[in-house]
């Protein structure tokens, strides 16, 4: 029962972790209706600013404190956030009238172009880097069940994130105006709407996402490397396909869904090299019988 | 371009080619290729076996070359990925003419550049691959390490006698030859010794989530957990074990021996074990020696265990040399395998019928940040 019990906490806290990169994937698809593939990338680079950003940030606020956790993760949002915007600018803006096969195959080559440039000697090189530990960590243990502190942060962070972006997308205006953008570009622009500054606003909040998961994840595993976004940013992806794409809370659905499954196929003895194997083979039959998504809701393309 | 033009232009170019590949040889010096994990996720034991033959080479360039020759070492860097090995082995040979190929500490990618030398029969020393099936390719790959069926019983018989375990649970890197190799002779070995296997679990080399295995493995309570992977993943590894309460050593192969896996692992790998195949803090006067001068060329830098089989591995090889005569690749070969009782700072080696190293092994366990020195164990 121990096990179970102990199995259902990983598995939460792994899946809160793609539930919050999903739910990035998902927000620019819901708004864009494209994947931007160097999310997990924009991941990755906010671990990186972390990691260049602690040892500055703990001179003034020593780590691993609460304050300076939060300084150092600000500090790297606003970089990430940059860097979204910047990426949207110059390799997808240009393509905006082109085929969504264009800006989708472009969304992979930056995603490389990032990979590849950032193994570079010159940038980070490929070599893993211990990241500092930033939070003061506690594992509480209940009668042999451990939780650990990092896993809450997680857990809080995830939930804390989806309620803000709910609201942002839901109550404000310019929530308003990224979904008329979502609903028609055209005539969202013959109302008013300033249409180039929604869509940098998307990816910037969407790399802030990203730098906020990034850094967790780093927590969570404190070695980072250039290709560490890859495979969190593929299961994100998928969690965002489960949960049904462009729907928030079905991302961070879909996330604790795939989290939980790869804990309990990992968790078997002898069938733990299936790990992946299983919990795909499970999210298959879920998108056969419900092919939007879980909170997805089908729709028919107008042809 | 003219027709007429085309052939003549062929010609010099190729000429200028096959001048330029003269220059080369040319000079008289002997051209050996080495290929390594320079940057990657194995970066440091690819540096590490880089430089250790780097200083070879030097010494013996600085007490007058092999055979009254120069020796010319051309590195090159597989980016720790599968599928660069092949092309840069088949560069080293066919475009810069080396006599002998020296590489590389991952087995998996040893295994990629094994057949190519084997073809074209150039002798290849690799330092570090542990792996058995990486000199059965052929009769032109040597090795200046031991084996995983030595580490994997060494290990076994270190956890039963020394550790007193009877229950042992294993985890396993599925994607990696070394780790799959290990985990199968430690398993022989410690269920001969009488011990049981309670849980064996896979993970995939470059995971970063180990928490639902680890789960498992503290569920079937073993007394230590055998870890054969590689420094990057074990750091994870035992990090993660530690906040979930797993309190019980962790053991492991030489994969382990690395600066990052302390970086990483920080208090987490505090106490567990690893064999290696050798300690920097052993007393022989060949380690001092070496320690000495390899601190000297890299700025105070402490060798670990590949840059000592790297430095071995180009002793080797020039010993061979010497003793064949010539930079025939053949009589090279013959040479290395009439190999007896050679002293190396790893040890003395002798090459057996497998072109395998038989040599003993060290346990080390890391203590206070550092690797320490417990025991030797002989073949």
């Amino acid at each position: 029962m121990d096990w179970l019990l102990q199995q259902l906490i990983n598995g939460l806290a792994l899946g809160s972790i793609y539930a919050l990169i999903a739910l990035g994937y998902t927000m620019v698809y819901g708004v864009l209706r494209f994947i931007n593939f160097a999310h997990a990338d924009v991941l990755m680079l906010g671990a990186y600013a972390a990691y260049f950003l602690a040892p500055a940030v703990g001179t003034v606020f020593p780590l691993p404190s609460l304050t300076g956790a939060l300084i150092v993760t600000l500090l790297s949002v606003m970089i990430c956030t940059g860097i979204g915007i910047l990426i949207e600018f110059l390799a997808y803006r240009p393509l905006r009238q082109r085929p969504r096969l264009t800006v989708l195959i472009t969304a992979i080559g930056v995603s490389l172009f990032i990979e590849f440039t950032c193994q570079h000697e010159a940038v980070f090189g490929a070599d893993t880097k211990p990241f500092p530990q930033l939070l003061p960590v506690h594992d509480f243990n209940l009668g042999g069940l451990v939780i650990g502190s990092n896993d809450l942060v997680v857990v809080v962070t995830t939930l804390v994130m989806l309620a803000a972006l709910w609201f942002i997308v839901q109550r404000t205006k310019m929530g308003t105006a990224m979904r008329a953008v979502s609903f028609n570009q055209q005539a969202a622009a013959l109302m008013g709407i300033n249409i180039n500054r929604i869509i940098s606003f998307t990816f910037g909040l969407g790399s802030a996402l990203a730098a906020i998961a990034g850094i967790l994840y780093a927590l969570k595993a404190p070695g980072i490397d250039p290709l560490m976004g890859v495979q969190p940013g593929l299961r994100a992806f998928i969690a965002a396909v489960l949960g049904g794409i462009g729907n928030l809370p079905g991302a961070a659905l879909g996330g604790l869904l795939l989290g939980l499954l790869e804990t309990f196929a990992g968790g078997i003895s002898g069938l733990s090299n299936y790990r992946d194997g299983i919990a795909f083979a499970i999210l298959i039959l879920i998108l056969l019988f419900k092919p939007a998504g879980l909170l997805g809701k089908a729709t028919v393309e107008k042809v | 371009m003219n027709r007429r033009l085309l052939l003549p232009c062929a010609s010099a170019f190729a000429l200028l080619i096959s001048l330029t590949g003269c220059g080369k040889n040319g000079d008289g010096g002997i051209v050996i290729g080495e290929f390594a994990s320079l940057t990657g996720k194995e970066a440091t034991f690819g540096i590490s076996s880089h430089e250790g033959t780097l200083l070879a080479i030097e010494t013996l360039n600085a007490a007058g070359g092999v055979l009254g020759k120069k020796v010319e070492l051309l590195t090159e860097d597989n980016q720790s990925k599968a599928g660069e090995t092949s092309n840069v082995v088949n560069k080293l040979i066919s475009k810069d003419g080396a006599v002998a190929v020296l590489g590389e500490v991952a087995s998996s990618r040893s295994l990629e550049a094994a057949p190519i030398c084997q073809q074209n029969g150039i002798p290849m020393v690799s330092p570090a691959s542990t792996n058995p099936k990486v000199t059965e390719t052929g009769d032109c790959i040597f090795r200046v390490c031991f084996i995983d069926p030595f580490q994997g019983t060494v290990m076994a018989n270190f956890v039963t006698k020394s550790l007193k375990a009877t229950k042992v649970a294993v985890f396993t890197d599925v994607k990696s030859d070394y780790s799959k190799g290990l985990a199968k002779f430690f398993k022989e070995g410690f269920i001969k010794n009488g011990g049981q296997i309670v849980a064996e679990l896979d993970f995939n080399g470059g995971d970063k989530d180990f928490k639902a295995q680890l789960t498992a493995i503290k569920s079937a309570a073993p007394d230590a957990v055998f870890v054969p992977g590689y420094y990057t993943d074990v750091a994870l590894i035992a990090i993660q074990a530690k906040q979930l309460g797993l309190t019980i050593p962790l053991c492991g192969g030489d994969g382990w021996e690395s600066q990052t896996l302390l970086d990483i692992g920080k208090d987490a790998v505090e106490g567990h074990y690893f064999s290696t195949h050798y300690a920097s803090d052993a007393a022989s006067p060949g380690v001092v020696a070496f320690v000495a001068d390899y601190k000297k060329r890299f700025n105070g830098k402490v060798p670990d265990a590949m840059a000592a089989l790297g430095y071995d591995s180009a002793m080797f090889l020039a010993d061979a040399i010497r003793r064949a005569g010539s930079t025939d690749s053949k009589a090279i070969r013959d040479a290395l395998a009439a190999t007896k009782d050679f002293e190396a700072v790893t040890g003395k080696i002798a090459i057996n019928a497998q072109r395998d190293a038989v040599k003993s092994a060290v346990i080390l366990q890391v203590k206070d940040g550092k690797f320490k020195y417990l025991e030797t164990v002989a073949p």
